[in-house]
């Protein structure tokens, strides 16, 4: 009678606690609740200025010109911020020689570089105009406001115009028509961008959806929450803005060899922080505190668990063969993702879709490499990479997209070359006349760049780091992913992981002892039985 | 020969015996998954449990120690050579022969000389080599608090693997020898029940580690 009391009591006490213990188990991580936190106000309306209600932009507009001067009649400061960012000088700010960057002598293993192609690259380009080195970059009327604020989603800035839409009704490459912007809509309609403003020159950089990033592409338009956890718009609904915080005009982001961030504060230690971490919003601990996760962060981003694949809906381009462009009688093959594996103009590609990501260590920085720059065409050349070492408390194991390609380059003078790609026919350019010599010699005179006659074409590689396309928690990188032998950071060494690294002797040592012992024993054993047999015999 | 029941084995010491055995057996399967050689639990749920029965084997230990010291047991597992060769050639030959084992035991003297030897060796440099690599495993991430920058997470790891391999060893010929009693089953009845068949005949003086 008192056993049964006794588990009466037991079963009562449990019952009274299981509330407790089921709450605690439905709490969730710090990191979950810190950004819950960040975003609770997101649903509040700031604006305080109705555009339709404008006098001003209520009037029938000839010229994009025409509308910028009605915005900067208010925003009095907006041209000048513009005018110092990349976004106007496609240079980069922390080089002051000014060769950084696209406006400068930087190349990649896509289109290469601009100087002497530019009314075609500065479609996106946020401004009108910049069809050559004679451009006015001080022209506050150039800055082009529409194609980061409109709303209507019709401002299309024709991809050969120099950032010019069109005034009349054109075809593009006979497939696709733009129509000159109705000016009027497209003014009222401006507020803060959107994931369309961002994605309309993001989403399509190197010429097309999906090109260069692996992490951006037309998908994200309108992703929902397994694509991009953030940005799904059955969840959060983020706009590009709600992480890359803007300062005057200036948007928070990586510029070349100058880490988005230079510390990793969360906003309770810096309210007014850039919101361009992971950590900003989540915290360097942001697991359970039970959870082995919360022990990676010191050596491990967040990305790199939480982006399992890149290019998980569009295909990204993997590889760029300029080496066997030209054949314009070459009948065109499609991959199985529907993807062109060969253009005349651009030569052989490779597309990949749910791509498993590289992984290097990176501090935030990445090399790049200029038309000045001296290379070694007897290895790969990477023309740009991730900067970062296992020792260095700054860096963490970082997912990483490798786009490689064959690239032109300068035999005698050891240097990558920017040839003249776009421009009419006689022009001398590639795409219409399909002579590498001579669209080397005009785009290295062009730019102010010795050619020494010689062209070939080198392995390369080049970088991005896959941050965007945030999967839901649940379908991050499973441990063993990486904890095992040639898995994921099979190619990062140096340092002890559990799982992956071992040493053969030992285990082959180990194995055999275990092993030699199991069988003496059985040997023993059968010894025993045998002998006794044999005695009972007796 | 006649035979008797003796006591040898009280409730306390049957318990810590199985509980750490089970705690053993899980850490090994566990451990090799998360050394690659055994897929089962995952590896997360893997490094979960071997952390959490790691845990629970060093609490587990500290009472065993309290109980081995407070008790006296400590005294079995004083080693000696007398006789040790004797049972090594008893355990080679004798035993294919039906001889009887050279060193009868009692409740003041359960272990013979081979087996002090070795679980002295096991209680007193493995399992706590074994411990101490685990535990500082464990404590990976707070070294730097700790200031232990000396440790290297590889050399601890092959120890720690090395010990769980002379474990595994140990565990593989600690059963089988468990079948060496008088019958098959009778060293497990014991270390279930307590109460052990043996052979009736003297323990020697030698064997008996007398009390203070």
């Amino acid at each position: 009678m008192q056993h049964m009391f006794h588990w009466i009591l037991c079963g009562a006490l449990a019952l009274w606690l299981y509330p407790a213990w089921a709450l605690a188990a439905a709490d969730e991580a710090p990191g979950r609740a810190l950004a819950r936190q960040t975003v609770k106000n997101d649903d509040l309306e700031w604006i305080t200025t109705d555009h339709t209600r404008h006098r001003l932009l209520q009037q029938d507009f000839t010229s994009p010109e025409e509308v910028i001067r009605a915005c900067l009649t208010c925003h009095n400061q907006a041209a000048q911020q513009i005018h110092q960012t990349i976004h106007w000088t496609w240079k980069d700010p922390a080089d002051p020689s000014g060769i950084t960057g696209k406006g400068g002598l930087s190349v990649n293993n896509f289109c290469i570089a601009m100087g002497s192609s530019e009314p075609r690259c500065t479609s996106c380009h946020a401004g009108f105009g910049w069809k050559d080195k004679n451009f006015d970059f001080s022209n506050p009327e150039a800055v082009d406001c529409l194609v980061c604020h409109e709303q209507t989603g019709t401002y299309k800035k024709f991809p050969t115009k120099a950032g010019y839409p069109v005034s009349e009704p054109t075809m593009f490459e006979g497939k696709t028509e733009y129509l000159p912007p109705d000016y009027k809509a497209v003014a009222q309609s401006v507020a803060r961008p959107k994931r369309t403003n961002c994605g309309s020159c993001h989403f399509y950089g190197g010429g097309g959806d999906g090109v260069k990033h692996g992490d951006l592409d037309s998908s994200m338009f309108m992703p929902n929450k397994d694509l991009d956890v953030h940005m799904g718009v059955d969840g959060q609904n983020f706009t590009c803005s709600r992480c890359h915080t803007t300062r005057a005009h200036n948007i928070a982001g990586r510029i070349y060899a100058t880490p988005a961030s230079e510390h990793r504060k969360s906003l309770l230690e810096d309210d007014l922080t850039a919101k361009i971490m992971c950590e900003s919003c989540h915290g360097s601990q942001p697991h359970k505190t039970t959870q082995k996760a919360n022990d990676h962060t010191d050596k491990v981003s967040c990305q790199a668990c939480h982006i399992p694949a890149f290019a998980r809906v569009n295909p990204t381009k993997m590889h760029w063969d300029w080496s066997t462009a030209g054949d314009t009688q070459r009948e065109i093959q499609k991959d199985q993702h529907g993807k062109p594996l060969y253009d005349p103009k651009k030569g052989d590609f490779t597309w990949g879709k749910l791509e498993t990501p590289h992984y290097e260590w990176f501090n935030g920085s990445i090399t790049g490499t200029t038309a000045k720059d001296v290379i070694d065409p007897s290895t790969t050349v990477r023309i740009s990479w991730p900067i970062g070492d296992k020792d260095d408390p700054q860096s963490r194991i970082f997912p990483f997209k490798v786009h490689t390609g064959k690239t032109p380059y300068d035999k005698v003078n050891k240097t990558m070359v920017i040839p003249k790609l776009f421009g009419p026919p006689q022009s001398g350019a590639y795409w219409s006349d399909f002579d590498w010599d001579k669209a080397i010699a005009l785009g290295q005179a062009y730019n102010g760049l010795p050619y020494s006659g010689e062209y070939g074409f080198v392995d390369t590689e080049y970088v991005f780091p896959i941050t965007h396309m945030v999967a839901p928690k649940n379908r991050g990188v499973y441990c063993v992913e990486c904890h095992r032998k040639g898995g994921r950071l099979a190619n990062l060494t140096g340092f002890y992981m559990p799982g992956r690294d071992s040493v053969q002797m030992l285990d082959m040592g180990g194995w055999t002892v275990v092993g030699v012992s199991l069988v003496s024993v059985i040997i023993h054993g059968l010894g025993r039985i045998f002998s006794s047999v044999a005695r009972k015999k007796e | 020969m006649n035979m008797k029941k003796i006591y040898l084995f009280t409730r306390f010491e049957r318990f810590w015996h199985w509980c750490q055995a089970a705690i053993i057996l899980m850490l090994l399967f566990t451990g090799f998954e998360i050394h690659g050689n055994v897929h089962f639990f995952g590896f997360k749920k893997a490094v979960e449990l071997h952390n959490l029965l790691g845990q629970t084997w060093a609490i587990l230990f500290v009472f065993i120690i309290f109980w081995l010291l407070t008790t006296g047991e400590w005294r079995q597992y004083i080693p000696t050579s007398k006789k040790l060769f004797e049972v090594v050639l008893y355990y080679s030959f004798g035993i294919f022969k039906g001889l009887p084992h050279p060193v009868p035991k009692s409740k003041t003297a359960k272990h013979n000389p081979l087996q002090r030897l070795t679980y002295l060796g096991l209680t007193a440099i493995l399992l706590n080599l074994q411990m101490a690599t685990g535990l500082l495993y464990f404590l990976y991430n707070d070294w730097p608090i700790w200031g232990w920058t000396f440790l290297d997470l590889r050399l601890l790891a092959l120890i720690h693997l090395t010990s769980a391999f002379a474990i595994l060893t140990f565990v593989i010929v600690h059963v089988y020898m468990a079948t060496t009693g008088h019958s098959v089953t009778s060293y497990f009845v014991a270390m279930i029940t307590g109460w052990e068949e043996v052979d009736e005949g003297e323990v020697a003086d030698w064997e008996i580690q007398s009390r203070p």
